[in-house]
């Protein structure tokens, strides 16, 4: 309610109990003696962890429960006619009851039971405020009281601390688990009930997506096959591969092997630069100025190249993914010992044969680590593709021409005034899980390739 | 402080005490005591007022040396006295290092190997070089050793290529070992094994001058006693330099030794006259063990 | 073989090595400049669309509030006996009397009166006046009813096709029926301009107004700019210590056992998930399950969250790999217990690191569209969000918002100026994380 005051009272409470816990135990060990098993510091710190818990825990309460018992209150002043009414209407009253309540009043006169009720729940209000403050500050003061006891010169006050601190972190670390749990949960639990609509056999082998509107209520109408986007997704990813890795190691090659140390430290950054770029920006890129250009191109060569197009998402990702390419690359290929290198020069190879006969080999599968997890990127990218790819799900084989992709889709399906419980939303799960999987799969590859290489060199 | 110097300081008009610093200086100076060689040997490679920089540091002060033909020539010195720097001018490894300048001229068969016309792909096909830690590439032992024929063209044919392989793992007395898995990864080996194959991967290329940086520090005495021997019988048909910091491994390989302390070579001359009558005082101190 | 052949064959072969040498070192030097141009030509288009859009083509006129056309009571005073809420009854009925007088009846007048020779009919002399301008002179007039009758100077903008018109972001040759504007309305939008009645100037209206739909010209990134300072904020105050204290525990604490073998592998593969995933995960719990209020920055910053831990866990523990042990042993061979020694003396040690990590987080959160689309914050917004569970849009979702508009000449310029807004907080967020981490640095 009043937050301010909370708030104060928190800190009132956490500044007593830490100073009490603190001159407490410093008064039982006189200053030169030092008995006390832990520095006063922690006396104070588990007194005040002690008081704020309890206290914490009421507020808590509160705030959960707090307005339903209010509102059983009020619903217990009201007339009986007045209880008959509608929801809508019974829900005006309330609010009207309580306009009046805070003094803001009502248009026109208030009916004396509204006054009444309002004064009952003025007082009620004024009344459980005051316990709960009280409650909260009783049982702070108690607990403090109690954890002020147990002080003495043997509490390991310290150890009792830091057993706190390290539920604290393990609470934390959990959240990570339980991000993945929520996520493979969710996609699951989402994905089942749109297989409940439609087939699994239909979703993940049919050739045509058209899933229709789900505003008009006839349930899973569309087809859904899969086909269509995965083929998009492959293709654009391809497309973005096919750009970034030869620039992307290239560039890792001539900066670790050829370029001075200058020219390293001032072209490294201004490359990363594409990394911290956000994906709309590309997208916006690829849908002003590359798709146009692309489109030109095709018109003079007398091709037909379509502005926003496979070709234009993929290469615009492409350039995405370069920066991303070319410093795992970079870090790969300078874990090779230079022994190797210096190996193959001495017996007289080239800079280039000593690139491609022996450090690339040597550098392969942190390479090949880095390639998939630049294509995992590659499949989850949305923006680039939402904007530039043309949003056309055909099964097509030129590259001009407009594609959709998984993640496209995902957005199509749930933006837009589409029912939760329709097919045509759940299908995002649907989708979602299909694109998880295919990424979980590319990522634990990598990390463990990636992994094994660094343990080769170390 | 010598006559000389007190003269100079003198006609510099310079306190005395001043000059006691620079006398250092004048002991630091590479004073080649050159001890008449009892059977002269063809020279092959020359070097003359050698000097180093790595950046503004100069590590190798003025070297001058004559490597002669078939024999073993060692460098000994305590550590960061600047051998293995000068070693790898003699097949310009130190091209690779960044920022590093090397001054003077250093002639192979009386040819300058820092003239800018000189391609140093080929001038590294002529001066092989083996490495302080086995450095195997990550291949099998068959594609080590075909690794320098391969890239400089040298087998006509894929039985060219075997002939080449098995000779020089053969020269590197390694082919008995290996012979029935030349196809499985070199790294694989034993550390002594490692070395050898680096030393029959330098061999495939039938270099003139072999030149090897502490071959040894990274084995274990019975390793080490095997490319001892390896290099003993290689001598008949290449002319190698050894880096090593041990003592005894010079005198046991080579014929002569050159000692370098603080960038400066101090002596060089037949290894068993360097061992046994040196002229240098620090000379003296290191074999005894005084530093080192 | 002897060693001539053989050196005859060595050189044989050199000259086509070196001319592969050559070709593979060109290919390093095409793939840098390429590299770079990219990220040139990147820059090179977003400012020269996005520049000129934070100028605009605004009006300075004197403009009378005729009492024949602004024809309106007093505004109300509130009496001792009168309740708040009737007050307020009162006073929105008075407001809306305002808001129903021809407001555009003034602006014509006053247009009128800065080229009186105009061949321009009314629609025409609007169709050069943003739309929004009726309801800042009405804002005026409910701020201060005295204007009844005065004439002051006012600013107003010009509307966005008018904008285009003097820019020439659209091409002035095309034939009447498909410019936007009649050819009156073009003759009196040069005129005025070229009286310096029309001016090119700052648009202050893009960080101080919202979204708009009916005014695009008066359109702002206000609403969007606070709603992702708020989703920062919740980043930030959610996943910094959580991310700090996960990682803590994982590189000092954790025994090296199957589970935490398994955290490991999770954290890495949640840093490489699909941002869209989060999404998804938003939409079927945040919201479907939680119930959270949609389009709210609490709801996206909790998505962006989710989507950050990773990156502040990975480099924290590699900030902690980085403190050497001999940091550790020293501070328990003094007697200190082991979270003594991690808090006291490990953890400040790698404050620049975390720092670092945090706000490269933060700022790859800032510029996440997808997900925050799935949780519907790509609706409409035009208010700017109180607090985190209002209604909000964010910047990178404005972004697509105005690239799609349909007003294609007008909100490139805008959309590109709106990225121009999002780079430059990213680039404050990365100066900031430099500035502290020197700091930092030096004090440590």
């Amino acid at each position: 309610m009043n937050t301010a005051i909370i708030a104060t009272l928190l800190l009132v409470l956490l500044g007593l109990a830490y100073q009490t816990g603190w001159s407490r135990s410093r008064r039982l060990a006189p200053a030169g003696e030092t008995k006390l098993h832990s520095r006063p510091v922690y006396h104070g710190a588990l007194a005040a962890i002690w008081t704020l818990v309890p206290a914490l825990l009421i507020f808590a309460l509160w705030a959960l429960f707090g307005e339903t018992a209010s509102r059983a209150y009020l619903l217990a002043q009201l007339p009986p006619d007045v209880l008959a009414l509608g929801s809508a209407e019974l829900e005006s009253t309330l609010r009207r009851i309580r306009q009046i309540e805070s003094g803001f009043g009502v248009v026109g006169d208030a009916l004396p039971w509204e006054n009444q009720a309002a004064q009952a729940l003025r007082e009620f209000s004024t009344l459980t405020y005051a316990a709960v403050i009280a409650a909260a500050a009783g049982t702070g003061a108690l607990a403090l009281w109690l954890a002020n006891r147990r002080i003495s010169l043997r509490l390991r006050a310290r150890n009792e601390v830091e057993r706190v601190v390290s539920a604290a972190m393990i609470t934390c670390s959990v959240v990570a688990i339980l991000t993945t749990a929520g996520i493979v949960a969710s996609l699951l639990f989402e994905a089942l009930r749109f297989f409940s609509f439609v087939s699994p056999i239909d979703f993940f082998f049919g050739t045509v997506w058209n899933p229709g509107f789900s505003t008009t209520g006839q349930g899973a109408a569309g087809e859904y096959g899969l086909l269509p986007l995965l083929w998009g997704t492959l293709m654009v990813a391809s497309i973005a591969i096919l750009v970034a890795l030869p620039i992307g190691l290239m560039t890792a090659i001539y900066l670790t092997q050829y370029a001075s140390q200058r020219t390293r430290s001032t072209v490294k950054p201004v490359i990363e630069i594409l990394a911290g770029i956000p994906t709309i920006v590309y997208g916006f890129f690829a849908l002003v100025t590359v798709g146009p250009f692309l489109a030109g191109v095709g018109d003079t060569l007398g091709i037909d190249i379509r502005a926003t197009s496979a070709l234009t998402a993929g290469i615009v990702m492409g350039i995405m993914i370069i920066p991303f390419i070319s410093s795992l690359s970079d870090d790969i290929i300078r874990q090779v010992p230079r022994a190797m290198r210096d190996g193959s020069l001495g017996l007289g190879a080239t800079q280039s044969e000593t690139i491609k006969r022996v450090i690339l080999p040597a550098a392969l599968p942190g390479i090949v680590g880095a390639f998939l997890l630049a294509v995992s990127r590659a499949i989850g990218e949305t923006m680039i593709v939402v904007l530039a790819a043309g949003n056309s799900p055909f099964l097509r084989l030129n590259p001009g021409e407009p594609v959709s992709t998984v993640t496209v889709t995902i957005v199509n399906q749930l933006t837009g005034d589409t029912d939760f419980a329709s097919p045509q939303s759940l299908v995002a799960f649907a989708l979602g899980l299909t694109l998880f999987i295919m990424t979980l799969i590319l990522n634990v590859a990598a990390l463990y390739i990636v992994r094994r290489y660094r343990e080769q060199y170390e | 402080m010598n006559e000389n110097t007190q003269l100079e300081a003198r006609e510099m008009h310079m306190p005395t005490e001043k000059i006691v610093a620079r006398s250092d200086l004048y002991e630091m100076e590479s004073s080649t005591v050159r001890t008449p060689d009892a059977e002269q040997r063809p020279v092959r490679v020359t070097a003359r007022n050698v000097s180093v920089f790595y950046g503004p540091k100069q590590s190798l002060f003025d070297v001058s040396i004559d490597i002669p033909e078939k024999a073993v020539t060692a460098f000994i010195g305590p550590s960061g006295c600047g051998k293995s720097t000068f070693l790898r001018c003699f097949n310009r490894m130190n091209d690779t290092i960044e920022g590093c300048r090397v001054t003077g001229k250093i002639s192979l068969d009386g040819g300058d190997i820092y003239d800018p016309a000189l391609d140093v792909v080929e001038l590294r096909a002529r001066v092989g070089m083996v490495f302080q830690k086995p450095n195997p590439f990550p291949k099998s032992i068959y594609e080590n050793v075909a690794y320098g024929p391969r890239i400089h063209g040298l087998a006509r044919s894929k039985a060219d290529m075997d002939a080449i392989v098995e000779s020089s793992l053969q020269k590197a007395s390694l082919w008995n070992e290996v012979k029935d898995r030349l196809h499985e990864p070199g790294t694989g080996l034993s550390g002594g094994q490692q070395q050898r194959l680096c030393i029959a991967r330098a061999i495939a290329v039938s270099p003139e001058v072999i030149l090897m940086d502490e071959p040894c520090s990274a084995l274990d005495p019975i390793a080490t006693a095997r490319i001892e021997e390896l290099i003993d019988e290689l001598k008949q048909n290449y002319t190698i330099v050894i880096v090593t910091h041990s003592m005894q491994q010079a005198a046991r390989v080579s014929q002569r030794t050159a000692f370098f302390h603080l960038g400066n070579l101090v002596e060089e001359g037949p290894t068993d006259l360097i061992f046994t009558s040196p002229g240098e005082k620090r000379t003296q101190d290191y074999i005894t063990g005084r530093y080192g | 073989m002897t060693s001539n052949e053989r050196l005859a064959l060595v050189r044989a072969g050199l000259s086509a090595r070196h001319r592969r040498e050559k070709r593979f070192r060109f290919y390093g030097i095409a793939a840098i400049v390429l590299a770079l141009g990219f990220v040139a030509m990147l820059f090179a288009m977003i400012l020269s669309r996005g520049l000129p859009a934070f100028t605009q083509a605004t009006f300075s006129l004197d403009v009378h509030f005729d009492p024949a056309i602004v024809k309106v009571d007093k505004k109300p005073v509130r009496s001792s006996e009168q309740s708040p809420a009737e007050y307020a009854k009162e006073i929105s009925a008075w407001e809306r009397k305002v808001t129903m007088v021809n407001w555009n009846k003034v602006i014509e007048a006053a247009v009128r009166n800065a080229a009186p020779e105009t061949t321009a009919n009314s629609r025409e002399i609007l169709s050069i006046v943003e739309t929004n301008a009726r309801f800042e002179l009405r804002d005026m007039f409910v701020a201060d009813p005295a204007l009844l009758g005065k004439t002051v100077p006012v600013r107003m903008l010009a509307s966005a096709n008018a904008d285009n018109w003097l820019k020439g972001n659209i091409d002035r040759s095309l034939p009447d029926a498909q410019q936007q504007l009649r050819d009156p309305a073009r003759a009196l939008a040069d005129q005025l301009m070229a009286e310096g009645k029309i001016r090119n100037a700052f648009a202050w209206h893009i960080f101080t107004n919202v979204d708009s739909r009916s005014a695009p010209a008066s359109a702002g990134l206000a609403g969007a700019f606070v709603g992702s300072l708020y989703m920062i904020l919740v980043v930030i105050v959610l996943a910094v210590p959580i991310g700090v204290m996960s990682a803590v525990y994982l590189e000092e604490f954790a025994p090296k056992n199957r589970f935490t073998d398994l955290i490991e592998v999770n954290i890495n593969n949640l840093a490489a998930v699909p941002s869209i995933v989060f999404g998804l995960l938003g939409a079927a719990v945040f919201i479907n399950y939680f119930r959270l209020p949609l389009s709210a920055p609490l709801a996206g910053g909790l998505v962006l969250t989710l989507m950050t831990l990773p990156t502040v866990i990975i480099a924290t523990r590699s900030a902690l790999r980085a403190v050497p042990p001999s940091l550790r042993q020293a501070a328990l061979g003094l007697g200190a217990s082991k979270t003594q020694t991690v808090f006291h003396h490990v953890l400040p040690v790698t404050y620049p690191g975390i720092l670092t990590a945090t706000i490269i987080g933060v700022a790859q959160a800032l510029g996440e569209t997808a997900p925050l689309l799935l949780i519907g914050m790509n609706a409409f917004v035009a208010q700017v969000p109180a607090t985190p569970l209002d209604q909000s849009s964010a910047l990178p979702v404005q972004i697509f918002l105005w690239q799609g508009n349909e007003n294609r000449n007008f909100f490139e310029a805008r959309t590109s100026a709106a990225i121009i807004v999002l780079l430059g907080l990213m680039l404050t967020l990365n100066a900031i994380a430099i500035f502290l981490r020197s700091k930092l640095e030096k004090r440590a």
